[in-house]
């Protein structure tokens, strides 16, 4: 079965549509002749440029929701596109928030399944998806064996992005249908937390702390020296969970997907769920009291020993030499 | 107000985890425990029915083999009572089939609110609780970290990639928590030895009229094909800090241009 039409949820932000929807569009370029996204929004049309640029030769714009949560009048203006006839062989959905309701509503809504944490996607006779399970120690190659199209929902930072050059999409608009009750969740006032130098996703230096800090009042040294690095301030699920650092810090399974240059674990085990999240990182750097956490495994330099003296030790280091 | 509650029996995670080398599916023959993802959708129930002055939380539960150790743990912790769909032919069901038995049982009960997990420790799909939404018709908020009823609407503090939003819908609704939305009691002893004798309702999925072709690994219209180890990391070099440790990194960093 050839591919021959694929479309990608371009999931609009303030700075244009997510970094993974585009690396999403780079990867089904290479997969299908035809290549369309669909998002929505005030001014979704406003995107045509962007994943034009990446591939995509029709952009459906969804509208303006009025303040709805996305997944359902999203899935639902898909769903009324495929009802018609519309019907692409493949969706590709970036493992957002959003991304995943939108995914789960519309694998309920057409009965299709759905497959998700995709890092990968090759074509051999059919897509294949490629899934890393227990914390990146085996990979899995798995394959939809019923109608199309199937669903996919792909972790961020599986592909790299990179534009085609191709020109703004054609803008087609996709009405979201009457969906009742399904569509009612409102959001009321959205909340942004503040942050300084570069984010977690874009940063190549990513500092992330874990329980062995020791408290939520130690965080502030890996904050320091992450702006030393000119890096991000990451953490583990469970100094999130602790309430020691808000959510948007968090490295993993359920957080980001980090890939910088240099990683530096301090005080973080390396549960499965952590690891998920930043095994990809060029260069792994852990400072743990445990010569046998799991963390030491995929560090290219290990230090074994008590963090409350070798990271102030290094911050000072690098102070004076600023 | 009666809540229900998904929870999932997973193998327990502490332990190394494999795949059925047959069926390339997770092995979950040995003792399954509650996961724990699930202990906070149990305590956040528990806090919304006292708050609302009555109703019961009312647990649901989906596995191939009768398995209940993991009810009862969450029985122990104040939950009423239990549905547990329990059929031979579940065994290998995705993520659409397991809503699908899932919204059965919960039509049953006809609750105010249905909570779960974002996720599964085990699985992770995270599609299942709006795949159970949109066959129940209701709508859901995903990745609560705050839950509050008021009246016949919910309100939820909704993670996101920038901080989070207030939302809310009408009710019923599913909404799944994260953990730290609230911290899970421990089960008391009182606790543990009255959920010895609270009643755990057990269906196959005959008694909720689903048709074994829609379950199983054979409903399940996507397979593994291969199972590999991943490319390992190549060998890093572990050292003991003896007062020098913060010179190594320095060395790495400079190696590597970042400073």
């Amino acid at each position: 079965m050839s591919i021959e039409k694929i479309w990608v949820l371009a999931e609009p932000t303030e700075s244009g549509p997510v970094p993974v929807s585009l690396e999403l569009l780079t990867a089904a370029r290479g997969l299908a002749g035809t290549v369309e996204a669909v998002s929505w929004g005030a001014d979704a049309a406003s995107l045509a440029g962007a994943v034009g640029e990446y591939g995509a030769t029709t952009l459906y714009d969804a509208g303006d929701l009025g303040g709805a949560l996305p997944g359902a009048p999203i899935a639902g203006a898909i769903a009324s596109l495929v009802e018609s006839g519309n019907r692409p062989d493949a969706i590709f959905i970036p493992a957002t928030y959003d991304g995943r309701d939108v995914a789960g509503r519309l694998s309920a809504k057409l009965d299709l399944p759905v497959l998700t944490n995709i890092v990968g996607i090759a074509d051999d006779g059919g897509l294949r998806t490629e899934h890393a399970i227990f914390g990146g120690e085996q990979m899995v190659t798995a394959r939809f064996n019923g109608g199309a199209p199937g669903i996919y929902v792909v972790r961020a930072k599986s592909f790299a992005a990179e534009p085609s050059g191709g020109a703004p999409a054609n803008v087609v608009a996709a009405p979201v249908p009457d969906l009742g009750a399904t569509n009612s969740a409102r959001i009321d006032a959205r909340h942004v937390e503040e942050r300084s130098g570069p984010s977690l996703d874009e940063a190549a230096v990513v500092v992330s702390g874990g329980r062995g800090l020791g408290g939520a009042e130690h965080y502030e040294l890996i904050e320091k020296l992450a702006k030393l690095l000119n890096g991000a301030a990451g953490a583990s699920r469970a100094i999130v969970d602790a309430g020691w650092v808000p959510y948007s810090h968090q490295v993993g399974q359920t957080g980001k997907t980090v890939k910088p240059n240099i990683y530096l674990a301090m005080g973080i085990s390396g549960a499965t769920q952590h690891l998920v999240g930043m095994k990809g990182s060029k260069n792994i750097i852990a400072v743990n009291k445990d010569p046998d956490a799991p963390i030491f495994s995929v560090a290219d330099l290990g230090i074994v020993g008590d963090l409350h003296k070798v990271l102030p030790a290094l911050i000072e280091a690098l102070q004076s030499r600023s | 107000m009666n809540v229900v509650v998904c929870v999932k029996q997973i193998p327990d995670p502490a332990a190394p985890a494999t795949l059925d080398p047959n069926t390339h599916t997770l092995d979950r023959s040995g003792k399954l425990i509650l996961d724990d993802s699930d202990s906070y959708g149990v305590e956040m129930g528990l806090q919304l029915v006292d708050a609302a002055g009555g109703g019961d939380v009312i647990l649901l539960s989906m596995v191939p083999n009768g398995e209940t150790s993991g009810l009862r743990t969450a029985l122990a912790m104040g939950a009423a009572k239990a549905i547990l769909v329990s059929d031979e032919a579940l065994a290998g069901t995705d993520a659409l089939g397991t809503a699908k038995v899932l919204a059965a049982a919960i039509r049953r009960v006809e609750p105010d609110l249905v909570l779960a997990a974002t996720e599964s420790t085990d699985g992770y799909t995270g599609t299942t609780p709006v795949q159970v939404a949109e066959l129940l018709g209701m709508p859901s908020v995903t990745f609560a970290k705050k839950v509050a009823v008021d009246g016949s609407t919910v309100k939820v503090d909704r993670q996101t990639e920038a901080g989070y939003d207030e939302v809310e819908s009408p009710l019923p609704a599913v909404v799944t928590v994260t953990a730290g939305v609230v911290e899970p009691r421990y089960p008391s002893f009182k606790g543990i030895m009255a959920a010895k004798s609270k009643p755990i309702e057990t269906l196959s999925i005959g008694d909720l009229g689903i048709d074994a072709s829609q379950v199983g690994s054979g409903g399940a219209r996507q397979e593994i094909v291969d199972v590999r180890k991943a490319e390992e990391r190549g060998a890093g070099e572990i050292v003991e800090d003896d007062g020098d440790g913060f010179r190594r990194i320095i060395s790495f960093l400079e190696e590597s241009k970042v400073i």
